[in-house]
């Protein structure tokens, strides 16, 4: 029995001095200059920026950020560079859904909620509720990606009108051939894949291409994981799906992108076509809500915007999605300064097909 | 002496007929074994190949970055060893005493037999459901909030069930005898208990507690409900700090689109396997070594 206390107690001292062994402060970060290696097309290349003039040591705290899967890459990647500049803020980014997100916001358990849609109004009756203000800063643009097999030849381009004809709900049970979405097309079997019903990009895409958020067919292979939807296409001649254009870039090889026809033409997206709006209508900004109280409560909250507005432009392109243009982002930043609660978006409806630069520069 | 010698022709070819479907048996028994091992093999050396490159000195001491070769696995293994500890520590006692109260003092009625059916009912409830429990109860009841204690917490709600149901298996594994020589020389039950029950048990009750530990340790979805999905720059510094967990982390790599990320996550999956294995090794030599010597 004696023993045995010995080896129970040794266990739990061993598991104490493990855990005690892991620093207690991260490793001071350098004081004047931080480099930030980004690597581009494989070439890599040192950015040397100087941080603000105020000391970053002196603001300490905790800036909680939940939200959107979609957005976190983004936040977290910010989150890791301002970490290693202001070593005493500690950015921890959560991931539950743009909708999630919003709940906790709205319940004043957050300080930033990352989203890759507008709010809705539901949501602003909650935060309205709650007494909480929220400045909306757009953030980056992700394009949605229509995808087939790349063993499908006779697929290049899709017009919204047939991509809608597929998708719409009266599609369920009757679009089950190739050849019904446009004379020519094979006599193949159709077969679906999508983001789950509760993304924020099946809502964008059933607002963009069948013109009602949340409508689509139901008979569709959904999954909330996009490599599950990249292995599924990659795995069935006869294939029809769409993701972010990030999950694309990564699996080129496996999946062949299909061109966008919306009236002008076909077009494949791309960086350019998605930042300058030719790729309609699955081209979508990306967002973070900001909590309008907490930013005086908290100097870190406003140092973490100004930094993530500054370094958007070189992360949002390393983590694989489109950055906004140098002027948006400095419409944004003016948007923060002058603390302009509410959506851009308001009375809108839907974000479908709008300009960014457009409505922001309304504003001013 | 030859079976053939009292068969008729007839008969012995049904005999044979016998045999040979026994045989088919057992080919089919060893095909269903194969089958799983099989699996686990293929699923075992994909793993592996994808994630052993992967596991260098760096991946344990280095947060999770966006750079693949920069991640680690710090934040999330410090998450999982204070969870483990924390709950350690409360459903030991708990579940210990549990069992010692059900097994040595309680009287049989209907109000024991009714906690009795619920223990296992509760061992038996899926873990999603502990999690919102736990995210009603100790994040927005005990305002908690979404951290590693209300974590321990659920994680303790969840595996007590396994630790009494084991606890009371290897009490009641002691002999009667031991007992009553205790109380003929004049021990009290508490002197019973602790003396002479409990280090006969303790075996068994140890192999029950860690191989819960090991349930807690690869449990996902309640920590997911409780918001421990959650990306992480900074060490832990205490049992209300925002935490994630191995599980986790290997879930968050798996859904990101660059490769290298699902590299690292299979480079996580060995880990995972490495602490789950240990735990339940420890189990097996502590149920081997201190096996009953009455």
């Amino acid at each position: 029995m004696r023993n045995l206390f010995r080896l129970i107690s040794l266990l739990f001292v061993t598991a104490i001095v493990i855990s005690a062994c892991a620093p207690a402060t991260p490793p001071p970060a350098e004081p004047t200059v931080i480099e930030i290696t980004r690597i581009v097309a494989g070439t890599p290349q040192v950015i040397t920026a100087t941080p603000a003039p105020t000391t970053s040591a002196d603001i300490e705290g905790t800036i909680l950020v939940d939200g959107s899967s979609t957005v976190a890459p983004i936040t977290a990647a910010i989150a890791e560079e301002f970490q290693s500049e202001y070593p005493n803020v500690r950015v921890p980014v959560g991931i539950s859904g743009t909708g999630g997100g919003f709940k906790k916001f709205c319940n004043d358990e957050t300080d930033i909620s990352d989203a890759s849609r507008p709010i809705k109004e539901s949501e602003t009756e909650l935060c309205k509720q709650n007494g909480i203000d929220y400045i909306e800063l757009p953030i980056a643009f992700d394009g949605l990606a229509v995808m087939v097999n790349p063993k499908n030849d006779f697929v290049e381009c899709l017009t919204v009108a047939e991509l809608k004809k597929i998708w719409e709900p009266e599609a369920e049970g009757k679009i089950t051939n190739w050849n019904q979405v446009r004379e020519g097309f094979p006599n193949r079997p159709l077969t679906l894949y999508g983001p789950g019903v509760d993304s924020g990009t099946y809502d964008y895409f059933t607002e963009a291409i069948v013109g009602k958020e949340g409508a689509s067919r139901g008979d569709f292979l959904p999954s909330e994981d996009d490599n599950v939807l990249v292995q599924g296409i990659a795995g069935d001649e006869n294939a029809l799906g769409f993701f972010g254009l990030a999950y694309y870039e990564e699996n080129k090889d496996k999946l062949k992108l299909v061109a966008i026809d919306s009236g002008n033409g076909c077009v494949l997206p791309s960086l350019e076509t998605v930042s300058n709006g030719t790729y309609r209508p699955l081209s979508r900004p990306l967002f973070i809500y900001v909590n309008r109280a907490r930013v005086d409560q908290k100097d870190e909250i406003n140092a973490f915007i100004s930094f993530y507005l500054k370094n958007a432009t070189t992360i949002v392109t390393e983590v694989g999605y489109i950055p906004l243009t140098p002027e948006i982002y400095e419409l944004v930043q003016k948007r923060f300064e002058n603390r302009v609660t509410g959506s851009i978006f308001e009375g809108q409806g839907s974000t479908v097909g709008v300009s960014l630069a457009d409505l922001l520069a309304k504003e001013q | 002496m030859n079976t053939s010698a009292f068969l008729s022709p007839n008969e012995l070819q049904r005999l044979q007929r016998r045999k040979q479907r026994g045989r088919w048996f057992e080919l089919l028994a060893l095909l269903a074994v194969l089958i799983g091992i099989v699996v686990l093999l293929i699923l075992l050396i994909d793993v592996f190949l994808d994630g052993l490159p992967w596991l260098r000195p760096e991946f344990f001491t280095q947060f999770p970055s966006r750079f693949p070769d920069k991640s680690g696995l710090r934040s999330a293994l410090q998450g999982t060893l204070w969870l483990a500890v924390i709950t350690a520590v409360l459903s030991f006692p708990i579940g210990v005493a549990a069992a010692i109260y059900l097994e040595e003092y309680a009287r049989d009625n209907w109000f024991t037999r009714f906690i009795e059916i619920n223990i296992s009912n509760l061992a038996g409830v899926p873990s999603i459901i502990y999690g919102l429990l736990g995210l009603g109860l100790f994040v927005y009841g005990l305002n908690l909030g979404r951290s590693l204690l209300a974590g321990a917490l659920t994680m303790t709600l969840l595996v007590l069930p396994t630790v009494i149901v084991s606890s009371r298996e290897a009490i009641r594994a002691v002999p009667r005898s031991v007992r009553l020589a205790a109380f003929g020389l004049g021990a009290t039950p508490w002197q019973t208990v602790r003396d002479h029950v409990l280090p006969y048990a303790m075996p068994g009750i140890l192999t029950g507690t860690i191989l819960a530990m090991s349930r807690a340790i690869g449990e996902t979805a309640p920590l997911i409900t409780i918001g421990a999905l959650t990306y992480i720059r900074f060490d832990l510094r205490g049992p209300l700090d925002l935490f994630t967990v191995l599980p986790i982390q290997i879930f968050n790599w798996i859904s990101l689109p660059q490769k290298e990320f699902q590299k690292l996550a299979a480079a996580g999956i060995i880990v995972l396997l490495a602490v789950l294995l240990l735990l339940n090794t420890t189990a097996i030599i502590l149920r081997i070594r201190l096996q009953k010597r009455w």
